[in-house]
């Protein structure tokens, strides 16, 4: 190690390993996303009728299938890393449209206040009071599948928490005297929101979309373990599940590996949002 | 307090009526809702005729306001394709999903809270770690992989229960963990913060200067002024486990409202879906009412404040 990371390193000994270790669990999985043309052993929609059902390990020529293979004889290992691609573009963006959405509405709510406010909150109200999974059901149904849509569907159905945060962020921030200042030299309220109270509220924000993101995970999981999302052949770790799940008495693995990925990245999503709470957020220290 | 829960309610009216908007808008987001009432293969000329009988060929703004009047009667529509009226299929179903999200709740409240109250009272500990390990994955796994889990190892492995369906308390115990399980980290982490709350108060410090025990001044005390919080919590439980039921159930073959939802978007019977969701969404709205007015009722300083 060089003299330059030395210093570096004694900045960041104050990580815990539990950070660290989860940090590598979810670059793994990014990579595994990322590169799963090149990672993975085979297609994974290739069929093969005759390794069906075989356990982890088994070789047939000069594959050798790691993790078995499924009902219709398709590699699970080359599923489940194509599957990671699913899980994290689905929860990524759709995190990112209700960011967008909810951040917004939040900080026009806490800027204009009045009836601005009554209506978006209101509206805030009235969309927490459905439960996200069943909306969200309800709307892929009506809507059909297909990746856009589930996204989107995802996306608008849980921006209200994030315009409660934005909107309470807002209105500290508001009264702070270089916002007034901008105010008066006469910055409109688009300005002052993005380029004064957006950055100032950030931290709150991220919060909210660290833990977002893992529920997201689950419910694009769920969806799909349903037949409502990702639709098969396409691999998604919660459809893999869905197949698995009627073999489960013969072929554990089809469903055990998914799951283990599926839970890893939740398990260190959550972790790291924790950690990221504790750290950004000094009053939830005890949560 | 009359005052105060005047007031709640007519907000909760507000969220029924804008739950009953938006779902509203969901079911015209097809551009026809015709087709989602029909089973598949239906002719060109019943799905006219149908179109025409149920209105769907009005203004939008008319059939906005025929549905609310509608549900005013408590008329939620026939099901095209079980020719009944969906409110009873829903009806005929419920009594499973609530003996299900009951069984959730008791598994979430009976491991959640002791679990919390071992978490704040051992601060700093190994058991703490072990415990929050714990609780974090309960929080992380998805329901239908703990349901799976859970059926392997139980059912097929050890065959002491059975896989699926119904029958006896046997039957109950694998869906109701895997149910139960984030919920149970949600009371464990509320009763953790609650506790530490309490434990850091000064009639804490008191009672043990005086040379009670912090056992006896936990059970005595600190617990029951812990509850306030964690009762709100239950209460919004209860209309998560209700929806959650969506996907434990299609896992598990329960016959309660969950499978009847997946079941009718299956065979395209919408009118049934919508009863499920707004049915559910009311209960999420009355239990949170409630919770408001026992929160307020049980704690006098926040009513005093009001």
């Amino acid at each position: 190690m060089s003299s330059a990371t030395i210093g570096r390193r004694s900045r960041f000994s104050r990580i815990p390993t539990s950070i660290v270790v989860v940090a590598v669990i979810l670059a793994v999985i990014v990579a595994m996303a990322l590169f799963a043309p090149w990672l993975a052993p085979t297609d994974p929609n290739h069929q093969s009728l005759l390794s069906r059902l075989r356990p982890p390990g088994y070789a047939r020529g000069a594959m050798t299938y790691w993790f078995g293979t499924d009902n219709l004889g398709r590699d699970v290992l080359s599923r489940v890393i194509y599957g990671a691609r699913a899980s994290l573009a689905v929860a990524a963006l759709s995190v990112l449209v209700s960011t967008i959405v909810g951040v917004s509405l939040g900080m026009v709510a806490g800027w204009f206040r009045g009836w601005t406010e009554i209506l978006i909150m209101r509206l805030v109200d009235i969309m927490m009071s459905i439960p996200a999974i069943l909306l969200a059901v309800l709307t892929v149904a009506v809507l059909g599948p297909g990746f856009v849509k589930l996204v989107l569907v995802l996306g608008l159905t849980r921006w209200p928490r994030y315009t409660r945060v934005a909107f309470g962020q807002t209105l500290q921030v508001a009264n702070l005297p270089f916002i007034k200042a901008s105010e008066l030299a006469g910055a409109g309220a688009a300005r002052i929101l993005f380029r004064h109270v957006l950055p100032n509220i950030a931290g709150p924000v991220l919060i909210v979309a660290t833990a977002e993101f893992g529920l997201m995970i689950l419910m694009e999981a769920g969806l799909s373990f349903l037949g409502l999302g990702i639709q098969p052949p396409a691999p998604s770790w919660g459809s893999i599940m869905s197949v698995g799940r009627e073999y489960v008495e013969r072929a554990w693995w089809i469903v055990a590996f998914p799951g283990a990925f599926l839970f890893l990245l939740v398990f260190s999503v959550n972790v790291l949002g924790d950690w990221l709470r504790d750290h950004l957020d000094p009053r939830s220290r005890n949560r | 307090m009359l005052r105060y829960a005047t007031n709640r309610l007519i907000q909760a009216v507000i969220a029924i009526f804008g739950v009953l908007t938006i779902v509203f808008v969901v079911m015209h987001l097809s551009g026809d809702p015709t087709l989602l009432l029909v089973p598949q293969g239906a002719s060109p000329e019943m799905i006219a005729e149908l179109r025409h009988q149920l209105g769907f060929d009005q203004p939008i703004f008319v059939q906005y306001l025929e549905y609310l009047k509608g549900l005013a009667h408590f008329d939620f529509g026939m099901s095209v394709v079980q020719r009944a009226p969906a409110i009873d299929i829903v009806m005929s179903r419920l009594p499973y999903t609530i003996e299900l999200a009951a069984g959730a709740l008791v598994v979430a409240i009976g491991v959640g809270i002791p679990v919390g109250i071992l978490m704040a009272t051992r601060r700093g500990g190994f058991l703490e770690r072990l415990l929050a390990a714990f609780v974090l994955t309960g929080q992380s796994i998805p329901t239908f992989l703990s349901g799976i889990l859970l059926i392997f190892v139980f059912a097929v492995k050890l065959r002491w229960l059975p896989t699926s369906g119904i029958g006896g308390w046997q039957a109950l115990v694998m869906p109701s963990i895997a149910l139960g399980a984030i919920s149970m980290s949600t009371f464990a982490r509320m009763v953790r913060i609650s506790m530490l709350d309490e434990l850091g108060k000064d009639y804490v410090r008191a009672g043990l200067a005086r040379g009670l025990s912090l056992g006896s001044v936990v059970f005595r005390h600190v617990l029951r002024n812990a509850s306030i919080p964690v009762i709100t919590i239950a209460a919004l439980e209860i209309g998560n486990l209700l929806a959650g039921a969506v996907i434990i159930e299609t896992v598990f073959a329960w016959p309660g409202i969950g499978q009847l939802a997946i079941q009718s978007i299956q065979s395209r019977d919408f009118l049934v879906v919508q009863v499920i969701v707004l049915l559910i969404s009311f209960t999420y709205i009355a239990t949170s009412v409630l919770a408001d007015v026992v929160y307020v009722v049980v704690d006098p300083r926040i009513r005093l404040a009001r």
